[in-house]
């Protein structure tokens, strides 16, 4: 019986998990011995620290297995890694201005989406059933929490309620997968359960254990028919919160859904190809169509969200290494997206308070008319026309598909974004052609920061970031096998 | 050299809408207005070297020495250009076995649309600068309009799929702009939103078409896909439901995209309605350029198309079909500009006969003159609704000969390119009599089934174009007015800056058929030695064209004259028939003048059930199953059930845990079956 | 070998009995009870699996804490369970075809592996025989599992911090005892000598 916490030197791979974990407790100490509030400090912190953590990441890499198996650290998870930690930084970037106004500004909020982030990156890393399961319960406690800390809004704490019990339900899910999966191979490491089916013919238990680990994966990105926590969470929580479930734990939970199934059950893929088909049908289909009818802009992006889940699973869905790399872009691009989308709804301050409504937008493009640029780009981003990044995301996982001879899921995907190109357009139109209702507040400069970068990798995409995203995707998507 | 032009003409627009869109407001109207149309000035300078060029270096020389007469540029025409030129501007998008770089390609097919591109463009950049004179957005404008020409060169340059893809959801994009850029107009929105969802309906067929050929041809470059093409006689694919000829399926997929691009029949509905954007902005993307985009997709793809003669039969029954239809539309419409729009409509189905016969040049002589002739029309047709007052209806005009006699002059031009007069057998004609007849005769000399019934479509329809053409003509200037007197007395010439343009263009629509016959159509073998394989070139296609018999040769003449004669009966010597005969045959009348009823039908047949669909989605998929209230909303109509369920309503949480359970039932039964474990 | 099998079948079959009652049973006090009762059977299930410190821990956390937690609290919150049940009567036909479905597969699961009982591979940590179970954790909980162990604690202090933060008020106004005050409290704080002239009020 071996410990690695022997040599510290030798825990190199795991240096960026250990600097979260230490800067979480420390943030902590620090907010719990401070009389008075000190949020601005401690979310500053907190996001120099998942800076910092992001800079070990990139620039001092270290790969491995460690802790007998339990954490593994390659070119996939780093790659991951670095999209989950700009996710949450991004999400407290932009609960800065607005966190008093959500009740979001005591010091346990940063701290806890640190150990959120955490939780995710050990998600993401997770190389055994045990540690995938115990990371996974660490980021959705986080995250349970986190929907219900404006504790007296009954909308929150409702959410969060309602986040908190089916989440149970699908944690329950996944462990009975997980039992299921140890029960017909008789391991709980990754790559020994690998081992174990490539030696014989896939048993009904064992695809029975891979559907419930699959059902449990699939309610953390929201994927239908495991989605209908989405749009009441996203709606219930407050903005910032909403921004940050948006984002990373999307992220986290895809790179799990990844490895187990590109990476573990790779001997069956073909079995769990018809899952991934099946659940990436229903979410593009559903989300484009029930979008349509939303009012509420949170609404509105948590179907737009399951829908870009459905778009991203179809490059799983291939089986292919061109489509883990398509699955990654995506997620890269989506991520983006996603944040820049948010700090455009964060900046949106009337004196009526934040905008709830997409009619609150009516006639945006005449009183900020760079807002309203930016959100246009973001949808138009979103529906996936080029020369935007939305397209080329589109683009490789489409094309994965049709590699793999997967035409008839490449024509339901195309054809599902250009139904949801309807709602988003929608919201081009009540922006610019509608008479102006509300007056707006200049937004703050951290906003606009994060707006103007956001828009301008969705726009220079292709010249700027397109190349090394797909060339980093492309490794990272090697490193599975 | 040679690639600093191309990248000139390729970038001057682009850095025109730069800085007219993110600048405009700081540096004022008039200064964006200038450096867009000089930039664009500058484009067309360049584009026209190119073109002389490659005039020069191969086809008939003596046509290129007269083209130099009127040509700017004839001393820097001196280099000649190899099949195709390729110049690389920055590497794309590398990922997997898919590896692109940005190429702006140039042959004589991508240097006749630069010229109509930038040519009309630049023209239509000026001509803005009178129309738009009082719109308090107009640098917006500008930029819409540099953004639109950029991407149409994008695409015209394209020298792979997804380049092609690129420019041409770009011009879907700046045409969505520009037709609902008067935004106050509820109608302009519409027509901006249809004109988006109706493009959707073909791209979604173009995208397909580009999987396919990447699927099956292993490339999305073109030069590496064209050379696979003579491989793949008799590959099938599975699409749908069955195996069919693998050629056929992506070409008639790419087809879809051009239809919904160039208007044809049953994807034509957007066009007449995006005569909501301003009068330039049809000129320009609606009657020169991006309306042919179609067209020239086809025609640069066309090694590919003509490994399928079942797609060139559709192609050519689509086109015809779309000719007389749009054709027959036109005679009834009260609005000028939706007269002119249908005529580009049945113009455009005109071309895509010419491509479907395979006398690819044909079509593109045709592309090239009704770019000249019908931006002509729509600038003209500008020039008299600027001087009415932004008046559209042909009733309410009349009498205007006098008035505005310039304008008059250079409609008069137009619709004489238009309907194609000329004497047949001579070189003498206005443009349009050049490239339609060359249509015409290579239908007829097909001697096929398709292209016989081709021959007559385009000969009615070439007698209703001169027929609604003067018909426009008549009632717009002759007779006397039936405008309100004020209106009548203030109607004024347009100024200078828009006339300019106009007179231009007059130059193009009167020479460019009779300049350009011999390289276009006129001499095989110098169609040949022109085109350099940039389309596919059948001499024996074009030697048939120029062996029918004489009547065919004179019918199209014939036409013209019958419409006109009709015409002017109708509308000068007894302005009463019309009305008596419409009350006559008002079922007829009324469908017309209905175009057909398919925007009723398209309203019936897909609007309304995605709407229902939507809604019924939603509300049954996430209201039924999860907002109790709306479960109390739809069981009014059961009563039972109503008071049953909704005093029932526990809370959400059980439907959503239940959801997840019948999702996991349902994931294991459907693993299970698929993989054959049961 | 039938006496520990003839056990293992009457722990089991009690197990699932009382688990189902948990669900069934109208008075939400008999769920917890019947909850505790399937905690002591699995316990008992444990126990014959050689595991006696797992058994023990579950009957002590579990029965001893959580579970009277929960007896607490059903009784404490005045919920009509009775009332909440009632929609699930709606819901039972598609509940029983879910169910019937997902009773199929779990048979097809369970015949698989009576057909090929190879499948089922060892265990990964082969109990040593010679060792007892407490001890036979702690060797592994603290070295190979230290990870695991680790993570586990984080999650604990994220479950504290949310308790705290969703559930701990700050009243102003509120007094408190504080000893170090009152043992640091000198007379002169607390008690003035004043000098009254006599006829005088203060």
């Amino acid at each position: 019986m071996t410990s690695d916490l022997t040599d510290i030197f030798a825990l190199a791979p795991a240096y960026p998990e250990l600097a979260l974990v230490i800067g979480a407790v420390l943030l902590l100490m620090i907010g719990v011995f401070q009389k008075n509030n000190h949020f601005m400090t401690i979310n500053g912190l907190a996001i120099g620290l998942m800076g910092a953590v992001l800079v070990l990441l990139l620039f001092a890499p270290s790969d491995g297995v460690l802790f007998n198996g339990g954490f593994v650290q390659d070119e996939f998870s780093r790659f991951m890694k670095v999209l989950v930690l700009i996710g949450s930084i991004g999400a407290l970037l932009v609960s800065v201005s607005a966190a008093e106004e959500h009740a979001l500004n005591k010091f346990e909020y940063p701290v806890l989406v640190l150990l959120a982030t955490l939780g995710m990156m050990m998600m993401i890393s997770a190389n055994d059933l045990i540690s995938l399961y115990v990371a996974l319960e660490l980021q959705s406690l986080s995250l349970y929490v986190v929907a219900a800390l404006k504790r007296d809004s009954a909308r929150a704490t409702e959410a969060g309620l309602k986040y908190f019990v089916l989440g149970a339900l699908s944690s329950g899910m996944l462990l009975y997968g997980a039992s299921m999966v140890y029960g017909f191979t008789g391991q709980t490491e990754l790559g020994a359960i690998t081992e174990a089916i490539a030696l014989g013919e896939p048993s009904i238990g064992l695809i029975f254990g891979l559907v419930f680990l699959l059902a449990g994966l699939a309610f953390k990105i929201s994927a239908v028919p495991f989605h209908m926590w989405t749009p009441d969470v996203y709606e219930g929580a407050p903005t910032p919160v909403t921004a940050f479930f948006a984002a990373a734990p999307k992220v986290a939970a895809m790179a799990l859904f990844v490895r187990l199934t590109y990476g573990t059950f790779a001997p069956i893929s073909t079995d769990w190809q018809q899952i991934v088909i099946f659940i990436s049908i229903l979410s593009m289909v559903l989300a484009a169509f029930a979008a349509i009818g939303q009012n509420n802009v949170k609404r509105l992006i948590a179907y737009s969200s399951i829908g870009h889940v459905g778009f991203a699973l179809v490059g799983l869905s291939a089986g292919s290494q061109a489509g883990v790399q398509g699955v990654a872009i995506y997620m890269a691009v989506y991520l983006a997206m996603t944040i820049g989308l948010f700090a455009c709804i964060l900046s949106l301050k009337s004196d009526k308070g934040y905008i709830e409504q997409i009619s609150d937008m009516k006639g945006l493009a005449q009183s900020r008319p760079f807002i309203a640029v930016i959100i246009a780009v973001m949808m138009f981003s979103l529906i996936g026309l080029p020369p935007l990044a939305g397209f080329f995301a589109k683009w490789q996982v489409f094309l994965a598909a049709v590699e793999a001879r997967l035409y008839w899921l490449a024509v339901i995907g195309v054809l599902a974004s250009a139904v949801s190109a309807f709602y988003y357009l929608r919201i081009v139109r009540t922006m610019y052609f509608d008479e102006p209702e509300n007056n707006f507040a200049a937004a703050p400069m951290e906003l606009t920061v994060v707006m103007g970068l956001a828009g301008l990798f969705v726009i220079t995409y292709v010249f700027t970031f397109g190349g090394p995203i797909a060339r980093m995707a492309e490794i990272a998507a090697a490193s599975l096998h | 050299m040679q690639a600093f032009l191309f990248q000139v003409i390729v970038l001057a627009p682009l850095l025109g809408a730069l800085v007219a869109g993110l600048l405009g407001r700081s540096i004022g109207h008039r200064p964006a207005e200038i450096i867009t149309s000089s930039l664009l000035v500058l484009a067309g300078l360049c584009s026209w070297i190119v073109f002389l060029g490659i005039l020069f270096a191969g086809g008939g020389a003596e046509h290129g020495a007269e083209a130099a007469g009127h040509g700017e540029e004839a001393a820097h025409a001196a280099f000649a250009l190899a099949e195709s030129t390729k110049v690389t501007l920055f590497s794309w998008v590398h990922v997997g076995d898919l590896s692109l770089d940005w190429m702006i390609r140039v042959d004589t097919l991508t240097g006749v649309m630069l010229v109509v591109v930038t040519t009309v463009s630049a023209l239509v950049h000026i001509y803005s600068i009178g129309y738009m004179h009082e719109d308090p957005h107009r640098a917006r404008f500008f930029a819409y309009l540099s953004l639109f020409t950029f991407a149409m060169l994008m695409l015209v340059t394209a020298d792979n799929f997804l380049q092609l893809f690129f420019g041409w959801e770009g011009v879907g994009l700046a045409s969505y702009l520009l037709i609902g850029f008067w935004y106050k107009k509820p109608s302009a929105n519409a027509a901006a939103m249809k004109a988006f969802i109706v493009n959707r309906v073909g791209d979604f067929g173009f995208a397909l078409g580009i999987f396919g050929a990447f699927m099956m041809l292993g490339s999305i470059n073109f030069d590496e896909a064209f050379a696979q093409v003579s491989h793949m006689e008799g590959v099938t694919i599975d699409f749908l439901w069955g195996q069919w000829d693998a050629m056929t399926v992506i070409c008639l997929l790419l087809f879809l995209g051009a239809m919904g691009k160039s208007a044809q029949f049953l994807l034509h509905t957007w066009l007449p309605d995006a005569m909501e954007g301003p009068t330039p902005v049809s000129a320009l993307i609606h009657a020169a350029t991006m309306v042919t985009a179609g067209v020239f997709m086809v025609a640069r793809l066309s090694p590919m198309f003509e490994a399928s003669e079942v797609a060139l039969t559709v192609v050519i029954y689509v086109g015809a079909i779309t000719a007389f239809f749009a054709a027959t539309v036109g005679l009834v419409q009260n609005d000028i500009k939706r007269v002119i729009a249908y005529s580009t409509c049945s113009q455009l189905g005109y071309m895509f006969v010419a491509l479907g016969l395979g006398a690819y040049s044909a079509g593109i002589f045709h592309l090239f003159t009704h770019a000249f002739f019908k931006a002509l029309l729509f600038l003209g047709a500008g020039s008299v609704i600027h001087a009415m007052h932004h008046e559209q209806d042909m009733r309410k005009m009349g009498g205007l000969r006098t008035k505005i006699p310039l304008t008059y002059a250079m409609m008069m031009i137009g619709t004489l390119a238009l309907t194609g007069v000329g004497i047949p057998g001579t070189p003498i004609g206005f443009a349009g009599f050049f490239s339609k007849d060359a249509i015409i005769e290579s239908a007829a000399g097909a001697h096929t089934a398709a292209g016989d019934f081709a021959f007559w479509m385009l000969v009615i329809a070439a007698v209703f174009t001169s027929f609604y053409s003067w018909r426009l003509v008549h009632l717009t200037f002759h007779g006397k007015t039936r405008a309100s007197r004020e209106t009548y007395s203030h109607a004024h010439e347009s100024p200078n800056v828009m006339m300019i343009p106009l007179y231009v263009l007059a130059a193009g629509a009167v020479l460019s058929g009779v300049l350009f016959h011999e390289v276009f159509f006129a001499n095989a073998e110098h169609v040949t030695a022109f085109f350099r394989n940039a389309i596919v070139v059948d001499e024996h296609v074009i030697e048939e064209a120029h062996h029918v018999a004489l009547w065919v040769k004179w019918s199209p003449a014939i036409a013209m004259i019958i419409g006109f004669l009709v015409a002017w009966q109708f509308y000068i010597r007894r302005p009463d028939l019309p009305k008596a005969l419409a009350a006559e045959h008002s079922g007829l009348y009324q469908f017309l003048l209905n175009k057909w009823y398919f925007d009723e039908l398209y309203d019936f047949i897909f609007v309304r059930p995605a709407k229902w669909l939507g809604r019924a989605l939603w509300r049954g998929f996430d209201d039924w199953l999860i907002d109790g209230i709306i479960v109390g909303g739809l069981a009014a109509r059961v009563k039972d059930v109503t008071d049953r369920v909704v005093r029932l309503q526990s809370g959400y949480l059980y439907h959503y845990a239940f959801a997840m359970l019948i999702g996991v039932a349902a994931l294991i039964t459907w693993a299970i079956a698929t993989g054959g474990l049961l | 070998m039938t006496l520990p099998l003839f056990f293992f079948y009457i722990f089991s079959a009690i197990c699932i009995a009382s688990a189902l009652m948990v669900i069934a049973s109208r008075n939400p006090v008999h769920s917890v009870l019947f909850l505790i009762l399937a905690f002591v059977n699995a316990a008992g299930i444990f126990m014959l699996a050689g595991a006696e410190f797992l058994a023990l821990i579950l009957i002590v956390v579990y029965v001893g804490a959580v579970a009277v937690l929960f007896l607490f609290v059903v009784m404490m919150l005045d919920v009509d369970f009775a009332e909440l049940g009632k929609g699930m009567l709606q819901y039972m036909p598609i509940a029983i075809v879910v169910g019937i479905i997902f009773g199929l597969e779990l048979l097809m699961v369970a015949g698989s592996w009576f057909i090929t009982p190879e499948v089922a591979g060892g265990s990964v940590l082969p109990i040593d025989a010679g060792v007892e179970n407490t001890r036979a954790l702690g060797q592994v909980i603290y070295t190979r599992y230290v990870y695991l162990f680790e993570a586990a604690g984080i999650v604990l202090l994220v479950a504290m911090i949310g308790a705290i933060v969703l559930t701990l008020r700050h009243k102003p106004g509120v007094r408190r005892q504080d000893i170090a005050t009152q043992v640091g409290r000198r007379p002169k704080d607390a008690v003035e000598v004043v000098k009254v002239e006599s006829g005088k009020g203060i």
